[in-house]
């Protein structure tokens, strides 16, 4: 607050007032040191907005947690229930579409965000400088961003998620002695079904944002120790330009940033709603999965792998290529940051980028070119335009206690129910405030036949009345007491 | 934390001056505030959802064509289905009305379930009344009150004829009062 401000007494009094809460705060809290720890940073060379990306990840990630929570209060992760709930959130909840959109696109602008962010921190040598443990858990966080896409994507349970969920648990079996072992304790089984969803939505839920929290706390935690590395000209280790603090500049970056990435979800949501297809077939031989843009690369690159060589394609390559990419600070050493200076490490980034970028553009045109291919998704598009058209029909609740009955059963039932048996005890065995319970009696049918006839003293005593009717309907409605379970 | 590498900076820094300060810090906390309400407004809506639309509203159950009704004779007891909306869900259930006239001979549909304390109310075609057989309440066959412990007489239900069929809005009533009040 601002002492300066020659006020009226009421506006200096709440001043002081709210002076008077701060200090009370900040002698149980220290509140006033964290906030000047948290917002005097100092940035070498001042603000720029080539530092918004790490920001931007952190306020996406909050936004979905946020958006996530919102909708688990609808969603139900069982293969019976998954897809129906979705569409319920998408087709009748109040603004449903709309945040799951902006969770669903929020999960390419994380992915997003994680390139450039990389991009910048590789271009800017911003990992050099002993700053090793910070590149790993960004590796780490990495990785962890990426498991959860794929986590989520399963979870609303339609064809495309079933099946490129199904293309890419299947991957994991390629690993050497082990694969089959992760495929199945990805999926819980050898095959797809409701124990991968409960599986995933664990994942998805609770243990990658532990981990990702946690990944978290030790990045910001490290960059702070190691301090911002500035621009490419500033010394990694020992800063020498004017440094700016991190407030108010630098947030106002970060939050304008933070903002319009939030705006453009916003937009993408409510004018091209994330698309929900026709609830999973496995039965389906003809659907052609194809997986989410920033799977495409790697989807793509398994096609030059077949039979023997795929543990080569899959396992050894992206291991060398992702141990080269972890170890990167041990590797490339030297404080030198401009990027045309290191022309091995960007070169090699550059390439890595390129091809798969390259990957993805040739599996886009490998299947603008394959007629067959073409048509396939120009169905399973008219597929996923048409359910998304379609009405939401709420799923039918299995009929408890309402079994298919054998015609004397029936004839029992519908006897219950017109002698008013049922104004006391429940038609499916249950007992009232009235009546006593009668399933799982245990007694014969003709055992209660003869009750029915004559009941004991304490059953007149509860209000029982002898049923006086003809023989064979007293048979069917003993039969139908007898068979209530 | 406080063993910085750029420890010697921050002896050096100098947050801007108050005024400047406030500015931005408005600034921040008007941008922030808009950015937040574009997601808070969405997320309220959504899980305000169920309280403001009926998804437990019931829809209308065919009793039958009305042809084949006749209660001249005296009330005719219906089993229907009644389907209920449990949010993304629906749930069947068999319930039981009674189809009767009124006094000006009118077709009048009475829920089964007792005013007073929610019992099925059987039709006793001897006596020509209904007679709730837990305390004993009882009912003229256009479901008048006549005499024990309920409150009102029984409650008729919302009706309606389309292509020669009777359809009921089943619902259910608040018991123990003297008026006719649906529940949720
Ligand atoms: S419940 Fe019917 S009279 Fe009490």
């Amino acid at each position: 607050m601002n002492h300066e401000t020659r006020g009226s007494p009421e506006v200096l009094g709440a001043v002081q007032q709210s002076g008077r809460l701060m200090r009370w705060l900040n002698r149980r809290t220290g509140v006033r040191n964290l906030l000047h720890e948290g917002l005097a940073e100092p940035i070498p060379g001042g603000a720029r907005f080539a530092y918004v990306f790490g920001s931007g990840l952190l306020f996406i990630f909050l936004s979905q947690i946020i958006t996530g929570i919102f909708l688990a209060l609808y969603y139900v992760p069982s293969a019976d229930h998954a897809h129906v709930t979705v569409e319920y959130i998408v087709k009748e909840v109040a603004a449903g579409s709309f945040l799951r959109s902006i969770h669903a696109y929020g999960s390419s602008a994380m992915i997003l965000l994680l390139l450039l962010h990389i991009t910048q921190t590789f271009l800017y040598g911003s990992y050099k400088g002993r700053r090793e443990l910070l590149w790993l858990s960004g590796c780490i966080l990495m990785a962890l961003v990426l498991g959860m896409a794929f986590t989520g994507y399963l979870l609303p349970w339609d064809q495309k998620a079933y099946f490129a969920t199904a293309v890419g648990t299947n991957m994991a079996s390629e690993v050497p002695l082990v694969g089959d072992f992760i495929k199945r304790m990805m999926r819980g089984g050898a095959g797809m079904g409701t124990l991968t969803i409960s599986r995933f939505f664990v994942a998805h839920v609770f243990l990658i944002p532990g981990l990702i929290f946690a990944f978290m706390a030790a990045h910001i935690y490290v960059f702070r120790k190691a301090g911002a590395a500035g621009p490419i000209h500033e010394n990694p280790v020992r800063p020498r330009m004017q440094p700016q603090p991190f407030y108010p500049r630098q947030v106002l970056y970060d939050l304008a940033f933070s903002a319009a990435l939030l705006i453009a979800l916003g937009l993408l949501g409510h004018y091209l709603p994330f698309e929900l297809g026709p609830k999973a077939d496995p039965a389906d031989a003809q659907y052609v999965p194809r997986p989410e843009w920033y799977y495409l690369p790697m989807f793509q690159w398994l096609k030059y792998w077949p039979g023997a060589k795929a543990v080569i394609g899959i396992v050894v390559i992206p291991s060398v290529i992702a141990s080269l990419f972890a170890l990167t600070p041990f590797l490339d050493r030297g404080l030198e940051r401009r990027p045309w200076k290191r022309p091995i490490s960007v070169g090699l980034y550059s390439l890595t980028l390129l091809g798969l970028i390259a990957l993805g553009v040739i599996s886009n045109r490998n299947d603008r070119r394959d007629p067959a291919v073409l048509q396939q998704l120009a169905r399973q598009e008219k597929a996923t335009a048409d359910f998304i058209a379609a009405k939401f029909e709420p799923e039918e609740a299995s009929r408890t206690g309402v079994p298919v009955l054998s015609p004397e059963l029936e004839k029992g039932k519908a006897l219950f129910s017109s002698l008013a048996c049922n104004a006391c005890h429940r038609p499916d065995g249950g007992g009232t405030a009235a009546g006593a319970k009668l399933k799982g009696l245990g007694k014969s049918q003709d055992q209660i036949k003869s009750l029915l006839l004559t009941p004991t003293k304490s059953m007149v005593a509860g209000g029982m009345t002898p049923v006086q009717q003809p023989d064979h309907d007293l048979a069917a409605l003993s039969a139908y007491v007898a068979s209530l379970k | 934390m406080n063993t910085n590498q750029n420890e010697g900076l921050l002896t050096q820094l100098t947050l801007p001056s108050p005024p400047r300060r406030s500015f931005l810090g408005a600034l921040l906390v008007v941008g922030g505030g808009a950015v937040s309400a574009l997601l808070t407004v969405p997320l309220v809506r959504f899980a305000l959802h169920p309280i403001f639309v009926k998804t437990t509203e019931t829809s209308w159950s065919d009793i039958g064509a009305l042809s084949d009704l006749d209660p001249s004779a005296g009330p005719v007891r219906k089993a229907i289905q009644v389907e209920q909306r449990d949010g993304w869900r629906k749930t069947t259930s068999e319930q039981s009305v009674y189809v009767t006239r009124d006094a000006s001979g009118q077709l009048r549909v009475l829920s089964s379930v007792c005013p007073h304390l929610g019992c099925t109310v059987p039709w006793l075609e001897e006596k020509k009344e209904f007679i709730c057989p837990c305390h004993g309440g009882i009912f003229s066959s256009d479901g008048t009150y006549r005499g024990g412990p309920a409150p009102r007489g029984m409650d008729w239900l919302e009706t309606k004829v389309d292509a020669g069929h009777l359809y009921v809005r089943y619902q259910y009533f608040r018991q123990l009062v003297p008026t006719r009040e649906v529940m949720g």
